[in-house]
């Protein structure tokens, strides 16, 4: 792959047939031209959309950048006033700030001249001058103020439950892959075919029995009934079980030898070996629990325990939609998937291609 | 990984406590039962959550589908034989979801089958379309797999909500619509526009994870065959019918026995993108499966169950076609 890598120069020089590109790769470029900008743009227009303010996002048809109207402090006023330029008799243009509006009338006064007397102004002679502007307060809000959206929580019980699941799995299945890839027991390819026919049976098949389990244990409204129900992974199962095959039994006999418990070679030598394996797990695992929906929909119904994917839904299924306190969280809600993207690119792509599973 | 060297020193001490506790407890065991029972050991935390959590669910969930009334406890649920398969399949008309006594259900298996049709269709078609451009010999070809590739790690409730914003009345697609002369249009609440929509929606947050498995099944091909073709004169399309596809047909069956799996158990995008809106138009099976047992008033747990068996022996069926399917081709392959 590297070697059919091109570099700029090389593309620009690309001949074919003497004659620049041939259709081929034109259509090819179209294509991922199009693709591009159809897959990335939505993510864009969301991002760009989470700046504007609450007036900003009603605006139609809607802005690219986000847009504010200017403030300005004018003396004698304690807040500061929203910037006009409004149009005169004559045509002239002059730009006022607005002291109140009553009815279709407003109330305006010259920043430079702030002692002069109010100017009345119709209000379909003046428009609002905008800036540039990003509206941080999106972001800063949900922290602080919002009542219905606890955002810390929601990102404490998300974190809890990616972190502690995934650990649970990495370390029960790899267990239990070294005894199927490893040992001789009665039993053994039975409990294999056992966990590997359920591959393809979701949760969602016996929702409600798993429901009466949780609640029976007492973990409805508890972050253990989303975190262990979904911890045997058939998936991890197979994966580690046929990287650990690859390792050579040899090596387990030597450490036998030098008086290694089973346990010791776990931990010392399978663990260690199956680093790869157990890196591309890790990342499925982590994807999984982040963005978990139905199960921990139906577990948690109490708002402090919400996960941060519960939670904005509940959040954007409110009677009114604050879009821009929505759009600002959703940001927020792919940000860390978004970053392990950018960093285990590689692994992650390689790991699906080499498994066909996610 | 930065992370992990800064909480190694206090993690590491904890960790290697822990490790070589268990290696207290568990040295005796192994001199008693020896070195291959320890496998019983090493399976047994994996087997307990299975049993628990995955093996006697499957067991209570064909029991539950024979009872009745709204507890959750079975001691309390009275048993009611198949009457609840018999509300489900009670319809005058199997081709009219109204004619039936759980009409929600039907038309939620009517929905799906649609909605599979045509979302299997679009996600193999286009993530072929896609491997075989990004197979190509192209610049940035990393960057390209990248932006295909990321709307597939996207949580369903973030997709669901990208896209809510870009079709919503005032939003940039009507926009863009009227730009180019059309008419804007609540394209959520037109009943034959909604369909189209969940469907894209979801092709496009997951075509890149079968872009990427026709990608390796793509590479895998060996050059020799392409240089050989050329030098008996097949062109480019030649070199698709007569060596890409036979060789990539054992991958493309992958892809389209996983993708048939997937859409049958479609819920949550949907879920937060329409609600099964506008009316019912867009539910499907899997909420009908919620809704019925989680989210109604009166939890109703037995038909719940029951409509659970049906999309799991769906699956069980698509399975074992696949195996059977799987096995011919690799035969003939």
């Amino acid at each position: 792959m590297q070697s059919e890598r091109l570099s700029i120069t090389q593309f620009l020089s690309l001949r074919s047939g003497g004659k620049g590109l041939n259709v081929a790769d034109s259509l090819t470029y179209l294509y991922l031209t199009v693709g591009t900008i159809l897959m990335f743009g939505p993510v864009l227009w969301l991002v760009a959309s989470s700046f504007k303010t609450q007036a900003g996002l009603v605006k139609y048809p809607p802005p690219l950048l986000p847009y504010q109207q200017v403030q300005v402090e004018v003396a004698g006023y304690d807040e500061p006033l929203p910037l006009f330029s409004v149009t005169g008799e004559d045509g002239s243009l002059r730009e006022l700030a607005q002291v109140r509006r009553v009815g279709i009338e407003a109330q305006m006064v010259d920043p430079d001249n702030p002692a002069a007397d109010a100017i009345k102004v119709n209000i379909r002679q003046r428009e609002p001058i905008e800036e540039v502007k990003l509206a941080w307060e999106n972001y800063l809000d949900p922290l602080v103020e919002l009542e219905n959206f606890d955002f810390f929580t929601y990102l404490k019980n998300s974190l809890l439950v990616t972190t502690i699941a995934t650990a649970i799995t990495l370390v029960i299945n790899s267990m239990a892959a070294f005894a199927l890839s490893k040992y001789r027991f009665k039993g053994r390819d039975a409990i294999f075919v056992l966990f590997i026919s359920t591959l393809m049976i979701p949760i969602t098949v016996i929702l409600v029995p798993v429901f009466l389990v949780i609640t029976s244990i007492g973990w409805k409204n508890n972050l253990w009934g989303v975190i262990i129900p979904g911890a045997a992974t058939p998936t991890g199962i197979f994966l580690l079980r046929q990287y650990m095959l690859t390792i050579p039994d040899e090596l387990l006999d030597a450490a036998r030898i030098d008086g290694a418990s089973e346990w010791h070679i776990y931990w010392r030598i399978i663990l260690p070996l199956a680093r790869p394996a157990l890196a591309v797990l890790a990342i499925f695992s982590v994807m999984w629990r982040w963005n978990d929906f139905l199960w921990p929909l139906i577990v948690l119904s109490q708002n402090d325990y919400f996960t941060l994917q519960v939670g904005l839904n509940a959040f954007q299924g409110e009677l009114q939609i604050q879009w821009h306190y929505v759009l600002a969280m959703t940001v927020v809600t792919l940000l860390p998937i978004t970053l392990v993207f950018a960093f285990l690119q590689r692994f992650i792509t390689t790991g699906i291609a080499t498994t066909g599973m996610k | 990984m930065r992370l992990l060297t800064i909480l190694d020193p206090l993690t590491r001490p904890l960790l290697l406590f822990l490790v070589s506790a268990v290696d207290t407890v568990l040295k005796p065991i192994q001199r008693r039962v020896g070195i291959d029972r320890m496998g019983y050991f090493f399976v047994l935390p994996n087997l307990l959550i299975f049993g628990i959590f995955v093996l006697f669910p499957m067991l209570l969930n064909v029991y539950y589908a024979m009872t009745g009334g709204t507890k959750l406890f079975p001691a309390d649920r009275p048993f009611v034989g198949l009457d609840n398969f018999a509300t489900l399949f009670e319809c005058e008309n199997f081709s009219q979801p109204n004619s039936c006594r759980e009409d929600l259900f039907w038309r939620g298996i009517f929905n799906t089958i649609q909605y599979v049709v045509f979302q299997v269709f679009a996600i193999v078609l286009f993530s072929l379309l896609t491997a075989l451009a990004l197979n190509r010999r192209i610049i940035a070809r990393g960057f390209f797999r990248s932006v295909f590739f990321y709307p597939v790690l996207l949580s369903p409730v973030v997709v669901a909500l990208i896209w809510k914003w870009v079709l919503q009345h005032e939003g940039v697609l009507n926009a863009i619509v009227e730009l180019l002369g059309g008419e804007s249009k609540r394209w959520l609440l037109d009943p034959n526009w909604a369909m189209f929509w969940v469907v894209f929606v979801s092709v496009w947050a997951l075509m890149g994870f079968y872009t990427l498995i026709l990608l390796a099944g793509l590479q895998s091909i060996p050059p020799e065959l392409y240089e050989a073709s050329s030098i008996d004169g097949a062109n480019m399309l030649q070199d698709f019918r007569f060596v890409t596809m036979p060789l990539l047909m054992p991958t493309m069956f992958v892809v389209l026995v996983l993708a048939l799996i997937r859409a049958v158990q479609m819920f949550d995008q949907i879920y937060v993108l329409t609600g099964g809106g506008p009316g019912t138009r867009t539910q499907l099976m899997v909420q009908y499966i919620y809704t019925t047992g989680f989210s109604n008033q009166i939890q109703l747990f037995g038909l719940s169950a029951a409509a659970s068996m049906v999309l799991g022996l769906s699956l069980l069926i698509l399975t074992l076609l696949q195996l059977r399917l799987g096995n011919q081709s690799s035969l003939a392959g």
